[in-house]
């Protein structure tokens, strides 16, 4: 065997060596030493992304195959690297608190392991690659969901979640066996599209494809594969559910690009286009209809993020295109959705307030939260000149440039929906500005690594759709 | 030529916008005003270096065959929405930007360090250089847009600004008005401008998407300039009521330039606008924002060129705007009204002058001696507006009523407003009588009807401008002035002034064809004997009368006006355009139109928009017995899910 390939894995393997450092530090340094852990995790892993970030890409696939690191795998890990060191810099704080800091060696192992399941479900061009970096991906983070070990609605969300994981996996599974028998025995991405015949449509192979978007759908929490997602994000540790909502599922919509664009493409046209047609449709109507009536913050990002799913799902439908406008989407949908679950947690962290009616007033005693609050709703609405402006723009034009009749439908479908979510974001920005009466939630200091994620956060949203660069990057990641 | 410099040009003002903005609150008074003067001073180094690299260098890059080029320092893609929608931001060198680059950066300097005396103790000085910064900004990104959308971009940003800075003095209810009627009017005007662009970019978009016109060059002004042939033939058997849709699309364009720059009827904002601090008036309602309007059809004139109606609306628009606002400006007591009035006029002048320019009339010097006029009249003008601030400093009062032999207690302001009044008049040898008389031999060269016009036109400035002089430094002393003794004002404020005059003096000498022309090329200015003795004759008669009339207090004045009341009250209430305004706005379109467009809105959009909402509540609350917190029923519905999504495909494919 040439031992050499394993060049080409080099983004798994400075992760797989950061978590070798960490798992090492933290089993054998004493508590004195201890204490440096988490600034140390969070700078090597700030090396880390940007080694990822700079190192040239080999394109090449190696392993029989199995495994590819091409520009737009190397584009995606370093843009899912970016949300989690985001991540890293806002839960600092929490991490450090009595409960949790005896056992913060495991949360950055568990976490770091994730993050390795997710570049292998990127790169992978093998189902069972595939299979093992979902797994990796998805089995942890059920330990990290269960993390606040004495709070009863963190076990509680920790065993919807593995129990909805494993059936999903064994749907996925079920799929996969279907698609085995009909690419003749081969689990590689190129085998199935060139045994699989497009036009022959047989009732088998209609279910393969349809369990193969709910197993992966329950990563994107797509509906209707999704209801395990709001009581999962709310009894979840505020990291772990921002992880969650971006990271894992970011991730998993590249994986579903890679796997439907590649494995199954000869198959879009009339078969699952009409499916991801119904999906996205669905995703993006419910969980907007399910917005507007939450009040606990986290539910409502869950929802909220329950509909971003979908018009991300928008870019599986465009090509090539398409994965660039989905990768600026998720890029924008990072710096966005964490820029508000930086205020959450800061929020929940110093007061431990997690309801919508404890914001009113808030731009009284807590202006900068307030103003990044403010920016992140509009971001994730889509109102201009900010990114999720560009962001949706962007994604509905490449969808809307196969010129297919249909899919100006879908999208016009999808912008009706903007408007309602419209309503619901400006909901917390009325709360935070508008409301009247005393502000619930006093002033506070944030913690330097909270403020530091808030700044990327505001910084993306402002910058990432007036400099064209961010948006060239993702394009010519993908079609060079 | 490196990019550093043209980056920095526009990123040095922006900076000192937002140092100047945020920082600006926690800043004293004269470091802002240190801050701002020393940013703006480097700014005009810069601006001065690239322009004069750009006119003396020799350099082949600028200077082929004695043709003067356009060059693209830097043009980037910025916003790339579609193939053909692409919007690029640049920095375009050519004759009128390198020429508009001086007088921006001049101007707004002189500005700057006279708003530091003037301005000393007003509230919120900080916040007055910040928006200085971001004009300076704005116009020198509109002067240097290479392509349609810079512009625009720039055109709305200079707006903005223009409002900002009217609206300074906002606990002023009527400075609060004048700001948003500059913006309300303007923006109105901008409106026909957008449509006009559109329109072009839908007809030149019908040409290959890889031809000369393809892309992101379909914006551009050099491809659009060079390929006029091109742009024309896109056009071709498209017409609208009567007139080709080039002529249209090239007359909404002007619309836009003519808010702008005051043309009648979009003249009623810059009157209001001098509600403004005066060193205000004196940058963005003198010399620089108002020009954009003959910037934007010198900057396509090609275009205009190969629509010659375009170019007949344009001259007709300018003559009667400048005969018009010259009259009103003889029955106005406020002095800066005067000058505002005396503004639009001066303007309409260059107008007339760009309408009336052909390439086979003297090699197109009406566009020459527009943009000559442009830089002469930008430094007379700041000039008499700065001095009519120093006035105002002095008195308190902007009517000339309250003044009266000032050239005892302000001897500076008295000489340099005197040096601009004879330089607008176009008296030899000041600036204004070299530009004036090469747009007038432009224009008797077209028709001998335009060149009249604009002679009697020219009489008319020198007797207003020459009624003030008179009256404001001249005839009787206001007694109440015995006590309090006006005075000259500050070093900063009386830098400015002499400087101003000073090139006002001179700047006519400067060899101007040599630099800007139509195509390019020189031209060398001669004087037509013939032109410049009627100009100046006629001048010297209106100068004359208005001594006659003003010179020591009488009863002449009051007499005349007694026996034209109805004239006088007609031209001192500006010929009522803003009550005509008031009636059409006000009685017509909000009690006519607006009304059915109102129950419109509130019945048939709301009531839609509401009913949207009432379902999304009736779904929401319906399925929300589906998120019960059960895992079983989760599961369970994610397998029905699983199973439904393969049955309902089946049954619509097979």
């Amino acid at each position: 065997m040439d031992y050499s390939q394993f060049g080409a894995m080099l983004p798994e393997l400075i992760i797989l060596g950061l978590f070798l450092v960490v798992f090492l530090f933290d089993t054998f340094s004493g508590d004195g030493a201890k204490r440096i852990l988490t600034p140390l995790t969070t700078v090597l892993f700030g090396l880390a992304t940007v080694a990822i970030w700079i190192i040239p890409s080999c394109d090449m696939e190696v392993f029989g195959g199995m495994y590819v690191n091409d520009t737009a795998c190397k584009a995606m890990k370093a843009i899912l690297n970016v949300g989690v060191f985001i991540v890293f810099l806002q839960s600092a704080k929490w991490v450090e608190s009595d409960e949790v800091a005896i056992r913060k060696g495991e949360f950055y192992e568990l976490l770091l392991v994730t993050l390795f399941g997710m570049y292998l479900m990127i790169s992978a061009r093998h189902f069972l690659l595939f299979i093992i970096g979902l797994e990796s991906a998805s089995l942890p983070l059920a330990a990290l969901v269960a993390f606040n070990k004495k709070h009863y609605e963190s076990h509680e969300a920790a065993a919807k979640y593995i129990l909805t994981a494993v059936f999903s996996s064994a749907i996925l599974l079920m799929g996969l066996s279907f698609v085995y028998a009909f690419s003749g025995g081969s689990l590689y991405f190129d085998d199935i599209r060139n045994n699989v015949i497009a036009g022959e449509y047989s009732g088998l192979l209609i279910a393969a494809i349809a369990f193969m978007i709910a197993g992966i759908g329950f990563k994107l929490s797509l509906v209707p594969f999704h209801l395990w997602t709001a009581d999962v994000y709310q009894g979840a540790p505020t990291a772990i559910t921002s992880y969650l909502s971006v990271i894992s599922k970011g991730a998993a919509a590249f994986a579903f690009f890679v796997i439907f664009v590649h494995a199954f493409g000869q198959l879009f046209e009339h078969m699952w286009e009409w499916m991801m047609y119904g999906v996205i449709i669905v995703t993006i109507t419910v969980g907007n209809l399910f917005a507007i009536r939450q009040k606990n913050m986290k539910r409502f990002m869950a929802f909220s993020s329950i509909s971003q799913a979908g018009y991300i799902m928008l870019g599986v439908m465009a090509g090539g295109i398409g994965l660039a406008s989905m990768m600026f989407y998720i890029l924008v949908y990072i710096v966005s959705n964490l820029g508000a679950f930086a205020v959450i947690s800061s929020i929940e962290n110093n007061t431990g307030k997690l309801s919508m009616d404890d914001y009113d007033g808030l731009h009284k005693t807590n202006p900068w939260l307030s103003f990044a609050m403010t920016l992140a709703m509009f971001s994730l609405a889509g109102i201009p000149p900010f990114a999720g402006f560009f962001s949706k723009i962007l994604i509905f034009t490449a969808v809307t440039s196969t010129g297919s009749m249909a899919l100006y439908m879908l999208v016009l479908i999808a912008l009706i929906n903007t408007i309602i979510s419209l309503y619901y974001y400006l909901l917390v920005v009325k709360a935070i500005w508008i409301k009247p009466g005393e502000a619930k939630v006093e002033s506070f200091k944030s913690a330097i690594g909270e403020k530091l994620a808030l700044w990327i956060c505001v910084a993306g949203i402002i910058f990432a759709g007036l400099v064209p660069y961010v948006y060239e990057y993702c394009y010519k990641a993908v079609l060079g | 030529m490196d990019i550093t410099l043209p980056i920095l040009i526009l990123a040095l003002p922006f900076t000192m916008f937002l140092i100047l903005g945020i920082g600006g609150v926690k800043m004293s008074r004269k470091l802002a005003g240190v801050l701002g003067i020393c940013g703006n001073g480097a700014l005009l180094a810069m601006a001065y270096t690239v322009a004069f690299t750009y006119f003396f260098s020799g350099n082949p890059e600028f200077i082929a065959d004695g043709i003067r080029q356009q060059v693209q320092l830097f043009d980037v893609t910025w916003l790339a929405f579609t193939e053909r929608m692409v919007v690029n931001i640049g920095f375009l060198l050519d004759p009128i930007s390198a020429m508009m680059l001086i007088v921006i950066t001049t101007i707004s300097f002189m500005v700057h360090l006279y708003s530091w005396g003037y301005m000393e103790h007003e509230p919120g000085f900080q916040r007055y250089y910040a928006f200085l910064s971001l004009f300076t900004f704005s116009m020198l990104g509109l002067v240097v847009a290479t392509n349609i959308f810079q512009m625009y971009i720039f055109w709305e940003l200079v707006g903005v600004s223009s409002y900002l800075l009217i609206g300074f003095f906002y606990k002023l209810p009527s400075a609060v008005s004048a700001s948003k009627k500059a913006f309300i009017v303007t923006r109105f005007a901008d409106l026909f401008m957008l449509i006009g662009i559109l329109v072009l970019s839908y007809f030149v978009a019908q040409t290959p998407a890889d031809g000369p016109l393809g892309g992101a060059s379909a914006f551009n002004f050099l491809m659009l300039n060079s390929e006029s042939s091109n742009v024309l033939a896109s056009t071709i058997g498209a017409t609208f009521l009567g007139g080709s849709v080039l002529t249209w699309a090239m007359i909404l364009i002007f619309v836009g330039g003519m808010g702008k720059s005051a043309m009648m009827p979009l003249h009623i904002w810059l009157p209001d606008a001098m509600e403004g601090p005066t060193p205000v008036s004196a940058l963005i309602h003198a010399a620089t924002m108002v020009v954009a309007g003959v910037y934007l059809v010198a900057r396509f004139f090609p275009l205009y060129l190969i629509v010659p109606d375009s170019l007949t609306f344009i001259t007709v628009v300018g003559a009667i705007t400048a005969f018009y606002a010259a009259v009103v400006a003889c029955c106005q007591i406020d002095i800066k009204r005067i000058l505002a009035f005396s503004t639009i006029s001066q303007i309409a002048f260059m107008m007339v002058s760009l309408g009336v320019a052909r390439p086979e009339l003297h090699d197109g010097l009406g566009y020459m001696a527009s943009m000559f006029h442009l830089f002469t009249h930008a430094m007379f003008k700041a000039l008499l507006f700065l001095g009519a601030g120093a006035l105002i400093h002095a008195v308190h009062s902007n009517n000339y009523t309250e003044m009266g032999g000032m050239r005892k207690y302000m001897p500076i302001t008295h000489w340099t407003f005197l040096i601009g009044c004879l330089a607008i008049a176009g008296i030899f040898p000041l600036s204004g009588f070299w530009s004036k008389d090469e747009m007038l031999s432009a224009m008797y060269a077209n028709n001998w009807i335009w060149g009249a016009w604009m002679t009697m036109v020219a009489g008319l400035t020198a007797f207003y401008m020459f009624r003030m002089y008179f009256r404001v430094f001249w005839w009787e002393e206001n007694p109440h002035y015995k006590e309090h003794r006006p005075h000259d004002a500050p070093w900063q404020m009386s830098l400015p002034l002499i400087f101003l005059a000073i090139v006002s003096i001179f700047s006519g000498f400067i060899p101007f064809g040599e630099f800007v022309t139509w195509n390019r090329e020189p031209y060398h200015i001669h004087i037509e004997m013939q032109v410049a003795v009627t100009s100046i004759v006629v001048a010297l008669i209106a100068i004359a009368f208005a001594g006659w009339l003003y010179l020591k207090k009488n009863d002449k004045p009051a007499r005349m006006k007694a026996a034209l009341p109805g004239l006088w009250t007609a031209a001192n209430r500006r010929f009522y355009w803003d009550e005509i305004y008031m009636f059409v706005t006000h009685k017509i379109i909000f009690n006519g139109i607006c009304k059915a467009i109102a129950w419109f809105d509130r019945h048939i959009i709301d009531g839609t928009m509401d009913a949207l909402a009432a379902m999304t509540q009736f779904f929401s609350v319906r399925i929300k017995g589906m998120q019960n917190g059960s895992v079983q029923t989760y599961v369970l519905w994610y397998f029905f899910g699983a199973v439904l999504l393969a049955v309902i495909t089946w049954i619509c494919l097979l």
